[in-house]
């Protein structure tokens, strides 16, 4: 295409391009400076000054790490929670928003006014914590998992993705025999991979991420998830500047445990927490784009 | 598989007129099975999101969790918490930091990703807005503790980047202990805000810019427009609609300053004066000191105003042409 381009849109342009990439610079640096920091050498670390690159170089802190059974077991009780949760939560709200698009379903406005109220008004933290109390789910792994089975949101992007399938495919179902079940199961899970994928990631994310609901509900060390102990971790070191959580769990791994000072070993834990969602976004990123549009065209 | 549908039964199609001449009861019996699909969701939010609601009325009681463990065994004492509430020497400055933050985040976080937008949309460049938009993407993902995290890091007296950053460059002579002192707060929760959100955000005005006409680009171009003028004159006009109906979204959610970044980045005591908004205090008054009545009803207080700004916000949308519901 021939287009001049004059000279004020040319400086434009790359105002606009320097400002994009330090932008992208400063998105990517603290996760550079993490790694890097992770990788350096613990006693050379509390110096300071390390920016880009590790000034010794160890793998030390990772080791300590992936053999701490605390941190092992908290990154297990992460993943079973992020797995059970997203599979439960995806499917009980898939079946219900299927449920919500039977036009023939007696006293579906009021479902729909049910739930969407909700979404503005809630009983907040104290009634909240009160109930899951008197229910029994405190220092339960079910309280991971039951509180958050139904997402009013997805409930509503799966319901706007369903009614956007073809009607022939149901009706030909149904000619041919199939339940309302056997529709759900056969016809509208199969077809519904994008948004399950989008909305999957979502709850994923929001498990795996999720801190503050066991910091509350649970105090059975064995059952405190990786986000949770890394809190307390990061805490302990602003409020008292030495890492007790780290020390304690780590001294008996470790003979000369002093060496290593406790920054570079929470930086270390920190890129560990991340890595899964580092390594699962580049594969998702092309579905979540369009399941966010699908979101909020329903607003 | 549960074989439901019968021969003598019409098939559910789903957009078929309803059948009106048989008894309400007959009807309920012959769609058991939708109404087995809908009832476990009904279930669920009856228990973990009404339950919590009818537990508001604590607020107006002296609620002891040892003795009462039915709601009603506890003593009313009307508005009592209330008015403790507004005689709290913290009242003040709580309502000050939630408004302050809320507006700041309204007037910073919420303008940043259209900006961000704008730009994008001006780079040909596929490949550096692929990139681009991925890396900016990524921090929506991360949870507040690495946030946290990382804010802390860089921020750090020993080893924080930004000290050796204003260092080298001769901004100050000895580090600065950031996040311990008042005046930096705002700007770095506001800062670590944007970081966090501004890349997810823009999805939504990204998606709305593209689907503008590229003729009225093409006419511009032949007009002379400059690229400026064209983002003024044609890309924020076009955009407005969705922009207006995010605004009024966000104008209904401005009392909630924020909670995890705040209780994550203000762990440090000697921030509360700046720091403290209406959530975080009800969480440490409610779950810290047990005083449970007493955060009830601040919560309650809370959401009175935030129904009445969603009320509010759902007047203008209606004006503007967007009604929330």
């Amino acid at each position: 295409m021939l287009k001049r381009i004059s000279f004020s849109d040319k400086v434009t342009l790359i105002v606009i391009y320097v400002f994009l990439s330090l932008l992208a610079f400063s998105a990517l640096y603290p996760f550079w400076n993490a790694i890097a920091v992770s990788f350096n050498v613990g006693v050379d670390t509390a110096k300071g000054g390390i920016t880009f690159w590790p000034r010794e170089f160890t793998t030390e802190n990772y080791n300590i790490i992936l053999q701490d059974d605390r941190l092992l077991n908290g990154f297990f009780i992460s993943v079973s929670r992020t797995i059970v949760g997203t599979a439960t939560s995806i499917f009980m709200t898939a079946l219900l928003a299927f449920g919500m698009t039977r036009s023939y379903l007696i006293g579906r406005k009021y479902y729909t006014l049910f739930f969407i109220f909700t979404l503005y008004f809630g009983g907040g933290l104290i009634p909240t914590y009160l109930l899951i109390r008197s229910l029994g789910l405190m220092d339960s792994f079910l309280v991971f998992i039951i509180p958050s089975l139904i997402s009013v949101w997805n409930m509503i992007i799966f319901r706007t993705f369903f009614k956007g399938l073809p009607v022939g495919l149901e009706e030909s179902a149904n000619i041919d025999g199939c339940s309302n079940w056997g529709t759900f199961f056969r016809i509208i899970l199969p077809l519904s991979g994008p948004v399950i994928a989008t909305l999957a990631l979502l709850t994923a994310v929001g498990h795996w991420n999720d801190w503050f609901l066991p910091s509350i509900y649970i105090t059975n060390d064995n059952l405190l998830p990786i986000q949770t102990i890394l809190r307390q971790t990061l805490n302990a070191n602003i409020v008292s500047g030495s890492s007790s959580v780290l020390d304690s769990a780590s001294t008996a791994l470790l003979e000369n445990a002093r060496q290593i000072t406790s920054k570079s070993l929470t930086m270390a834990m920190m890129i560990v927490v991340t890595l899964p969602i580092i390594l699962v976004y580049p594969f998702v990123q092309k579905y979540f784009v369009k399941g966010v549009l699908v979101g909020s065209l329903k607003e | 598989m549960p074989q439901v549908t019968t021969e003598q039964q019409p098939s559910p199609i789903s957009r078929q007129p309803k059948v009106h001449n048989k008894s309400f009861l007959r009807r309920l019996m012959k769609q058991w099975d939708v109404q087995l699909m809908v009832l476990p969701g009904v279930i669920l939010v009856f228990i973990f999101a009404y339950l919590p609601m009818y537990g508001v009325i604590t607020g107006f009681m002296d609620y002891n969790l040892f003795t009462g463990s039915r709601i009603w065994d506890n003593p009313w004492v009307g508005f009592k918490h209330f008015e403790a509430f507004f005689a709290a020497p913290e009242f003040e400055r709580i309502l000050r930091n939630t408004i302050v933050i809320s507006l700041l985040k309204f007037f910073i976080g919420f303008p940043a990703p259209i900006l961000l937008a704008l730009l994008l949309n001006e780079v040909r460049h596929m490949l550096f807005k692929r990139v681009i938009q991925t890396i900016t993407y990524l921090p929506h993902f991360l949870s507040w503790v690495i946030v946290a995290g990382f804010t802390t890091a860089l921020l750090s007296t020993e080893n924080g980047s930004i000290n050796i950053l204003l260092e080298s460059i001769g901004a100050i002579d000895e580090p600065i202990n950031f996040l311990s002192l008042k005046e930096y707060f705002w700007t770095i929760l506001i800062s670590a805000n944007v970081w966090k959100e501004i890349g997810f955000n823009s999805i939504v005005f990204l998606a709305a810019i593209a689907s503008i006409d590229p003729a009225l680009y093409e006419a511009a171009d032949i007009d002379g427009a400059s690229k400026t003028k064209q983002i003024y004159l044609i890309t924020l006009p076009s955009i407005m609609p969705v922009v207006i109906i995010f605004m009024i979204l966000a104008i209904g959610n401005l009392l909630n300053a924020g909670f995890e970044d705040i209780l994550l980045l203000a762990s440090n005591p000697v921030l509360r004066p700046v720091s403290d908004v209406i959530d975080t205090y009800v969480y440490r008054v409610g779950l810290g000191s047990h005083r449970y009545s007493y955060a009830v009803a601040i919560g309650l207080f809370k959401a009175i105003i935030s129904v009445g700004l969603l009320t509010i916000a759902n007047y203008l949308a209606r004006r503007s042409g967007n009604s929330l519901w």
